[in-house]
C-alpha cells in the first residue's frame, strides 16, 4: 500500500522536491519559517534549505508580492505564502496588473512564474476578515491560474506543476485540508493544471465541488446513495483554467448539476460554471442547476451563526436531491446532522 | 578629440535621438497614426541618457509609462519603439504593449508601466533576483514624483533597505504629477528625504548636466554593485510637453515653460561639446544621422504589417 501522509506534508514535500530540482525556486512569506510553519507546510523546507531559501518577510504583502514577480522576471521561482487568502486583496495590484499581464504585455518574451499560496480561514472566532474565499476575485484575470486542490495526492502533484510552468499561479488552501491524510507517493510527479478528478463516479447527477466542499460532496454523495441517486463527484481543482469538458462531459451523462464553492454564490465560481454549462448545454439540462455556496454576507463571528452560515453535506443533498425533483425536507435539513459533519475547531493559526 | 569629447558626444547623440525621436512620434499623433496614450519625455532626456550611460548590459531597468527615453537610452532600436507605439507587429512587443509598455528582455529593459508607483516592488524583484544569485546586477527604477506618495513606494524602499538590495531608486522630478504641482501632493519639497526613514542613502540634483546625472548615479550604481545597498535619488527635471498628448499644460504659464526651456539638457550639452573643441560640422553631422534614423523608424512603423488576429490569445494560457 502506498504511504499515507497529510495534506500539508504533502505541500512540504513537493516544496522540497522542487527546491531540489530547480535552484531558482526560494520560500518567503510572513511565519514560513517558524516552528508552527504555514500549519507545517513550510516546516520541511526550512529545516532542509535553511533561511537562505526559506525566509520570513516583513508585514508587506503588496511589495513582497511585487518583489517576487520581479524576481520572477528575472529568472526566479519565487513562492510565496499569505497565512490568510484575505491579503489577497492587498496584492490584487501586483497580481492583476502585474503578474497576469507582464508576459503578455511584453508579446511573450518574459515570464513571470510566481506561485502564490493563499489561506481560506474557517472557525470559530476567524470572523469577517479572515476566513473568505476569493477565488473568484483571482481567477477573474486573464493571465492568472487559480488551483484549489483537496487532497493530499493534488496538493504535492498541484504545486510542483505550479512551481515548474510557465504561469502565475494562486493557490487557495483551505485550513481545513492541512490534517487530510491520503496517499502520496514518494517521487517526483506532477498533476496537471486544468484538469478535474472524478473523485466519485454517479450517473443521476453531477456535483462539482471545490476544495473543502469535496469532503462534504462525498458525505453528501453517500446519503444520496443511500436514497438511490448516484452522484457523481467531481474535484474542480483547477478554478482557472477549469476543466469544461471534463464537467460537460459528466452533465451530458447525468443531466443534472449542483456546484459546491467554498465562496460566495453571488459573481462566484459557481456562477461561471452554471453559465458555461447552460450556454454548452442547455437542451441536455433535465433540471435547473443548482448552487451551494455562502450566502451574500460577510462571515459572522458566532458559532451558531457560523454553523447557519456555511453550507455543508446537508445543502448539496438538499440541491442535488432539488435537481431530482424528489426534494425532501426531512432528509436534507439536519442543521444537527450538518454541524456534526463539520470538523471542530483546532485552536487559532 | 579627447575621451571626454567623445563620452559627451555620445550622451549628446542619445539625447537628440530621444527628442527627435518623441517629436516625430508627436507629429505622428496629431496625424492619428497613433493612439491612446503617448508620454513625452522631451526636456528631461539627461536623466535617463546620464543615469543608463553608468550600467552593464546584464544590469535592470524598469520605468513608468513615460518610457521612450529610457528604451533608445538602453539601446532599443527606434525602429521596434516608433513600431510599438504605432501598434504594429514589429514593434517590440508585437503591438501589444505599446507606448507605455516598452519590453525588451534581452537588454533587460523590465518595461514601462501603467500603474503609478506599482512598478516599484518589481524593480526591487530584480535587484532581489540579482542579489540572490550573485550574479552582480544592479536595479535600476524610474518613477515620477507623483508617485512618491503611494504605499507600493514605502513599502519597498523598506524593503530594499531591509534586505540591502542593489536597488538604485530615481525619482523624476518635474514638478508636476500629471497636472497637479508637488506642494500639493508632498509635506516636503525634497522627495529624497524619504530615504531618511529607511536608513537608506540619498542623493538630490538638477538634471541639466547629463554628465553630472552621470557621474552621480554612477556613484549610486557602485555602491549598489560594490556594496549591495540601495539609494534614492531626486532627480530634479522638467518636461516641457504636457503630462500626455491629451494634456494643454493649462495648469503652469507659458512663461514658465519657456524659461526652463533656456537651461536645456541638449542646449547644455552642446556648449561644452564646443567648449571641448566640438565645431559645426560635428553637430551637423548628428543632426543628420538622428533625421535619417528618425526617418527610418517612422518609414518602418509606417510600412509595417499590423498584427494578425492570433496574437490575441498567443500569449496566454486556453
Amino acid at each position: 500500500m502506498a504511504r499515507v501522509i497529510a495534506y500539508s506534508d504533502a505541500l512540504g514535500e513537493a516544496t522540497v522536491q522542487a527546491m531540489e530540482r530547480d535552484p531558482s525556486v526560494f520560500v518567503m512569506g510572513v511565519g514560513v519559517d517558524d516552528p508552527g510553519g504555514i500549519f507545517g507546510s513550510t516546516r520541511a523546507p526550512y529545516l532542509r534549505f535553511g533561511d537562505a531559501r526559506v525566509f520570513d518577510t516583513p508585514i508587506s504583502e503588496p511589495s513582497i508580492t511585487g518583489m517576487a514577480i520581479g524576481a520572477a522576471a528575472s529568472g526566479m521561482r519565487p513562492l510565496m505564502v499569505h497565512a490568510r487568502n484575505d491579503f489577497l486583496l492587498l496584492v490584487l495590484d501586483q497580481l492583476a496588473n502585474h503578474a497576469a499581464k507582464w508576459s503578455y504585455m511584453a508579446g511573450g518574451r518574459l515570464k513571470t512564474p510566481i506561485v502564490v499560496r493563499a489561506i481560506i480561514g474557517r472557525g470559530w472566532g476567524q470572523a469577517a476578515q479572515h476566513s473568505q474565499s476569493l477565488q473568484a476575485v483571482v481567477a477573474h484575470f486573464p493571465g492568472l491560474q487559480v488551483i484549489m486542490p483537496s487532497t493530499p495526492y493534488d496538493a504535492k502533484g498541484m504545486l510542483l506543476s505550479a512551481l515548474s510552468g510557465d504561469w502565475p499561479v494562486v493557490c487557495i488552501e483551505h485550513r481545513w485540508s492541512y490534517g487530510i491524510t491520503g496517499e502520496v507517493p514518494e517521487g517526483y510527479y506532477t498533476v496537471p493544471i486544468g484538469e478535474a478528478r472524478v473523485a466519485r463516479p454517479g450517473r443521476d447527477v453531477t456535483i462539482v465541488a471545490i476544495s473543502q466542499m469535496v469532503n462534504e460532496a462525498m458525505k453528501a454523495a453517500t446519503v444520496l446513495a443511500a436514497q438511490g441517486v448516484e452522484a457523481e463527484v467531481i474535484d474542480l481543482r483547477s478554478i482557472r483554467p477549469w476543466d469544461v469538458e471534463g464537467v460537460c462531459a459528466s452533465v451530458r451523462r447525468t443531466g443534472r448539476l449542483v456546484i459546491a464553492d467554498t465562496g460566495w454564490t453571488t459573481f462566484g465560481v459557481s456562477a461561471e460554471i452554471s453559465a458555461r454549462v447552460s450556454e454548452t448545454l442547455f437542451r441536455e439540462l433535465k433540471a435547473p442547476v443548482k448552487r451551494v455556496g455562502l450566502p451574500a454576507v460577510p462571515t459572522p463571528c458566532a458559532p451558531v451563526l457560523e454553523r447557519a452560515y456555511y453550507p455543508g453535506a446537508d445543502d448539496v443533498v438538499r440541491a442535488a436531491l432539488a435537481t431530482m425533483e424528489t426534494g425532501d425536507a426531512a432528509v436534507a435539513s439536519d442543521s444537527d446532522a450538518a454541524a456534526r459533519l463539520h470538523k471542530p475547531f483546532h485552536g487559532p493559526f | 578629440m579627447t575621451n571626454q569629447h567623445d563620452a559627451l558626444l555620445d550622451l549628446y547623440r542619445q539625447m537628440v535621438l530621444i527628442r527627435r525621436f518623441e517629436e516625430a512620434a508627436a507629429k505622428a499623433y496629431s496625424q492619428g497614426k497613433i493612439g491612446g496614450f503617448l508620454h513625452l519625455y522631451i526636456g528631461q532626456e539627461a536623466s535617463a541618457v546620464g543615469a543608463l550611460s553608468t550600467l552593464t548590459r546584464d544590469d535592470y531597468v524598469v520605468g513608468t509609462y513615460r518610457d521612450h527615453g529610457l528604451a533608445l537610452a538602453r539601446g532599443m532600436s527606434a525602429r521596434s519603439c516608433m513600431a510599438e507605439i504605432y501598434g504594429k507587429v514589429t514593434g517590440c512587443s508585437q503591438g501589444l504593449g505599446g507606448s507605455m509598455h516598452f519590453f525588451d528582455a534581452e537588454r533587460r529593459m523590465m518595461g514601462g508601466y501603467g500603474i503609478v508607483g506599482g512598478h516599484v516592488p518589481l524593480a526591487a524583484g530584480c535587484a532581489f533576483a540579482a542579489k540572490y544569485r550573485g550574479s552582480g546586477e544592479v536595479a535600476l527604477c524610474f518613477l515620477g514624483e507623483g508617485a512618491v506618495s503611494i504605499g507600493d513606494f514605502h513599502e519597498a524602499m523598506s524593503l530594499a533597505a531591509l534586505w540591502k538590495l542593489p536597488l538604485v531608486t530615481i525619482v523624476e522630478n518635474n514638478e508636476y504629477s500629471m497636472g497637479t504641482p508637488l506642494s500639493r501632493t508632498m509635506s516636503v519639497a525634497d522627495s529624497s528625504t524619504k530615504a531618511l526613514a529607511y536608513n537608506m542613502a540619498r542623493d538630490r540634483f538638477e538634471a541639466k548636466d547629463v554628465l553630472v546625472v552621470r557621474e552621480r548615479i554612477g556613484a549610486a550604481v557602485e555602491r549598489a554593485r560594490r556594496e549591495s545597498l540601495p539609494t534614492l535619488i531626486e532627480v530634479q527635471t522638467y518636461r516641457y510637453r504636457g503630462h500626455s498628448m491629451s494634456d494643454p499644460g493649462k495648469y503652469r504659464t507659458a512663461d514658465e515653460v519657456e524659461a526652463r526651456k533656456k537651461d536645456d539638457c541638449i542646449a547644455n550639452a552642446e556648449r561644452s561639446l564646443r567648449a571641448l573643441g566640438a565645431g559645426d560640422d560635428v553637430f551637423a553631422r548628428v543632426d543628420q544621422e538622428i533625421e535619417a534614423a528618425v526617418d527610418d523608424a517612422v518609414r518602418f512603423a509606417d510600412e509595417s504589417a499590423e498584427p494578425g488576429e492570433e496574437l490575441i490569445e498567443a500569449y496566454t494560457y486556453a
